[in-house]
């Protein structure tokens, strides 16, 4: 137990040394998420259409080339980046807010809540989200806010369920025993005792449900139900590439291979951070 | 004599069942029997230890005396008042007085908190004082426990078991209290570190004119701390009697086998001495049947003890058991 | 008593074992320098307080150590043959034929979704090459041999049907399914009630006799060596303060460490008096002193003992001790 800090930082040292792709996926993140928020550095424009260059392919000027409205690709892509980053982390935020919360209550309170709480994730689980996601946006006005909002309250359910089975073994504890038998108020326990226990947890389904957001919004993009022009996002950027796939195949590839990078990069950094949280299944 | 001193808690007909969840097949509501039908006091200023084997309920009396868990029937008077009913806004005030100790030193503390963070949490429950004022008695409170003042800022990980444990008896002790649960407070620590937390539990009792109920499964311990002992079995109470009267002269089957499973630290009288091993095992709490729950384990098992289940009686002066052969 | 031992030939030897655990950059000592002897038929007690590296010790002489821990040197010797550098494959072998272990938790040592008849009946095919209805029969006998009742229904049970001293009893029938030499027994009734552990004491004891094997009982507890062990060796810190027969050790120790120790526990026998606890806590193995590992918590150091290693000295043909000061004059003997 003694210099648990110390060793997590050291196990961290000694995982990125063993598993060179954690070490890649983590300089590849840093990399595009400083790309994406200094994209205002690029030379050109991202809305500034130049008739006079549209679809060129990669040439020393125009990396990437440029797209049908003659926009320099890479710097689209790199804004795009911004959108589909921003919708991760966000949707992230809301979905693992709503998680924690009901993962926690039904937890720790039991019985009927817990029953109640419950049966509503199995059954939101149950639909499709894309059906679910397709009728709610139906109803709100297309955009990053409305995208935002239907993919973070529609994939909360994995994230709860993980906080409550977390919370029931917690909630055992003898610390948390001793908070009740002193009198200390229930929200205040919930706070100062189970929410701390269960950030472990909590940090490692959120890097899983960042990539799952990015995937969803350029899912839902490229189906031309999320982000609308002249706001681009990777997956509003392959539907847009899906026309000129003939005559300019390269469009389709950077914004693809920007998420599948990303995604996957996200998914091993969960990885990375369930072998440090849970030491039972690391190096064996 | 005895009866002039004053009770602190004084526990009538205490029953604590577990409702079992009904399996698809089975039928009706069947219960855990945990605690059932236990009375029995503790003394201002004594220390009471309950002894027993896992699953005898002993861990269960003593949460449930502070009100973890909620009492199925009987009555827990504590200093006059029956706290048994109570709800957790008129329990407040009770909750001030009596504290417990637990046994994990590792799971007891939250890891996520400072020292000064775990003692301080029962002193803005229960005080009114400013930060400034609390953290004073957190630094008493913390000498009195033999730690230092630079030992506030670090975390539960940073110790070691026995010092963890003084953690928590600090904890216990920032809301002065009347009267401490001690479960299974040292049975984590190894021999060595033991005695040192056993001397100053028994230092702090004369300090500050504390009460203690000493749960444990360790025999040795639990003779050289207490006053006086009650034996469980089973949900039951079976013997409660003098600390010494008790080991020198057991008189329920069940004690005196328990009594004589103790190895004893000393080769020769350890290795001649007649030991009475008790065959069997615990029965099931569920299918509790009529009559004594030890009589399928006991050599003496009578014809009564079949029928009529025994209720604790005084024996002699204060040593009461519960069984049939007296 | 003691005459009798000494004739006994030697069934393990082990000298100066070293194991370590690594993390990083950085190593922690678990076993540092470690002889010792087991004879043939005797029950060797190992006595020490958590952290005093007599569980990695056996683990190490076993081959079932950790990943991340090392043998860094130390010769394994049994009945003649070393051991300490077969490969895994031959290890095994030895494990469950010559040496069997029976653990702490009888909780987890069994496959809650195998009967536990067929834990028996596969070891005996495997390592005694029965038929299977042949084994099926021994297993019966061996749950018999280790006191189960009504062995013939037992055999068909799941393990969560068992409570834990019953699963303590399937283990022992496990390691005595091979007729091993030598049984290690790591902390075999710490998980149990006290009326339990005697019975468990009991039946070991029982079949140690019966079966002439050697037994090896790691425990922290001084009352459970003191009832079945012949010769004790006291650890701490990863080495061995004091060896000695059970009568020496308990009647006349001699390193501060032994004596602080069998006073420091409570007796249900004798006086109440108040504890003599041992001040301070248990080191750090991975800065590691040079001097002797316990001086810092003895009552007697002197200088020398923060400065230099003790060595062995020998007090009777069969009591050795660690200490600078043993033996000299009554300073200790207080």
């Amino acid at each position: 137990m003694a210099g648990e800090k110390n060793r997590k930082i050291e196990k961290i040292k000694s995982e990125l040394k063993r598993n060179k792709t954690a070490t890649f996926t983590i300089l590849f993140l840093v990399l595009i998420i400083l790309l994406a928020i200094f994209a205002f550095l690029s030379p050109f424009p991202p809305n500034k259409v130049d008739v006079l260059n549209v679809l060129q392919g990669p040439n020393s000027k125009h990396l990437f080339g440029t797209d049908e409205l003659g926009r320099d690709y890479l710097t689209r892509a790199l804004y795009g980046g911004r959108v589909s980053l921003t919708v991760g982390i966000l949707a992230m935020l809301i979905s693992s807010s709503i998680g924690v919360l009901v993962g926690t209550v039904s937890g720790y309170f039991g019985g009927r809540i817990d029953n109640f709480l419950m049966r509503t994730v199995d059954i939101i689980s149950s639909i499709p989200w894309m059906i679910l996601v397709t009728v709610v946006s139906i109803f709100l006005t297309p955009g990053l806010k409305a995208i935002i909002l239907v993919i973070g309250l529609f994939t909360w359910m994995s994230t709860a369920r993980m906080v409550r089975a977390e919370t029931l073994s917690i909630k055992e504890r003898e610390y948390v025993l001793y908070a009740k038998s002193s009198g200390q108020s229930i929200r205040k326990v919930i706070w100062k005792h189970i929410i701390p226990a269960v950030f472990p947890t909590f940090i490692v389904a959120s890097t899983v449900s960042i990539a799952n957001a990015i995937l969803m919004e350029s899912a839902l993009s490229f189906l031309g139900l999320g982000i609308q022009q002249p706001l681009s996002s990777w997956g509003s950027m392959l539907q847009n590439a899906q026309g000129n796939l003939g005559n300019a195949p390269y469009m389709a590839i950077l914004p693809g291979l920007l998420i599948v990078l990303t995604v996957f990069s996200f998914n091993k950094l969960g990885d990375i951070l369930r072998a440090i949280v849970e030491p039972k299944t690391n190096g064996k | 004599m005895a009866e002039t001193r004053e009770k602190l808690v004084d526990v009538k007909n205490l029953k604590k069942y577990f409702p079992l969840k009904n399996s698809m097949f089975k039928k009706g509501n069947q219960v855990v029997k945990a605690v059932d039908d236990v009375s029995f006091h503790i003394y201002k200023g004594e220390t009471f230890g309950l002894v027993g084997e896992s699953g005898c309920g002993k861990s269960t009396l003593g949460r449930t005396l502070n009100r973890l868990y909620d009492p199925t029937a009987g009555e827990i008077c504590f200093d006059g008042n029956d706290i048994a009913s109570l709800n957790n806004k008129q329990l407040q005030p009770y909750r001030k007085r009596i504290q417990m100790i637990f046994q994990d030193p590792y799971s007891s503390l939250n890891p996520y908190m400072t020292v000064e963070e775990i003692i301080d949490e029962p002193l803005e429950i229960h005080t009114r004082l400013s930060k400034g004022e609390r953290k004073k008695i957190i630094l008493d409170i913390l000498e009195k426990v033999g730690l230092k003042k630079e030992d506030m800022e670090k975390f539960p990980h940073e110790f070691s078991g026995g010092q963890r444990q003084r953690i928590g008896i600090a904890r216990a002790l920032s809301t002065n209290p009347d009267f401490i649960i001690c479960d299974e407070a040292i049975s984590a620590l190894d021999v060595s570190i033991q005695a040192q937390v056993i001397n100053m539990l028994e230092d702090l009792q004369k300090e500050l004119n504390l009460t203690y109920l000493f749960v444990a499964h360790d025999l040795s311990m639990v003779r050289h701390i207490s006053d006086r002992i009650g034996v469980m079995y089973l949900g039951k109470m079976v013997e409660i009697s003098k600390s010494d009267e008790l080991y020198a002269k057991p008189l329920h089957p069940y004690t005196q086998a328990l009594l004589s499973a103790i190895p004893i630290p000393d080769p020769i009288k350890a290795q001649n001495s007649k030991r009475e091993i008790i065959t069997g095992e615990l029965p099931s709490p569920i299918e509790m049947e009529k009559g004594c729950r030890f009589r399928a384990r006991c050599p003496f098992a009578k014809p009564i003890c079949a029928e009529v289940d025994p209720t604790l009686k005084e024996v002699e002066d204060g040593h009461f058991v519960a069984c049939h052969l007296y | 008593m003691s005459s009798n031992i000494e004739e006994k030939s030697n069934l393990l030897e082990v000298k100066k074992l070293r194991t370590s655990f690594y993390d990083g950059k950085s190593k922690l000592e678990a076993v540092r320098g470690i002889d010792f002897t087991v004879k043939k038929g005797e029950v060797l007690g190992i006595v020490g307080e958590s952290g005093s590296g007599k569980s990695v010790m056996v683990k190490s002489i076993l081959g079932i150590i950790p990943t991340n821990a090392k043998i860094d040197a130390g010769e394994i010797i049994l009945d003649g043959k070393h051991i300490e550098n077969l490969s895994k494959k031959d290890k095994r072998a030895i494990r469950g034929r010559e040496i069997a272990m029976i653990f702490q938790d009888p909780m987890t040592a069994l496959n809650p979704l195998k009967k536990a008849g067929d834990h028996l009946v596969e070891l005996l095919i495997r390592v005694r090459g029965m038929k299977k209805k042949e084994a099926k029969n021994e297993a019966i006998e061996l749950l018999r041999m280790v006191g189960i009742p009504s062995p013939e229904t037992r055999v068909n049970q799941y393990p969560h049907e068992f409570s834990g001293g019953m699963r303590q009893r399937v283990l022992i029938a496990m390691a005595l399914a091979c007729n091993p030499k030598l049984l290690i027994a790591d902390e075999p009734t710490t998980a149990l009630d006290v009326t339990i552990q005697a019975q468990i004491l009991e039946l070991l004891k029982k079949l140690q006799t019966e079966n002439d094997m050697s037994v090896v009982l790691i425990t922290h507890d001084l009352g459970v060596v003191a009832t079945i062990c012949s010769r004790i060796l006291v650890m701490y810190a990863g080495m061995v303060m004091e060896e000695g027969m059970a009568h020496e050790i308990f009647y006349s120790p001699k390193h501060p460490y032994t004596k602080a120790l069998i006073n420091s526990i409570p007796r249900v026998d004798g006086e109440k008096t108040r504890l003599k606890p041992i001040k301070g806590s248990a080191p750090s193995l991975t800065k590691v002193a040079k001097g002797c590992p316990f001086a810092e918590r003895c009552e007697l150091a002197i200088d020398k003992c923060f400065t230099e290693m003790p060595v062995y000295k020998s007090f009777s043909s069969t009591q050795k001790c660690m200490c600078f000061l043993a033996g000299e004059g009554d300073k200790l003997d207080g």
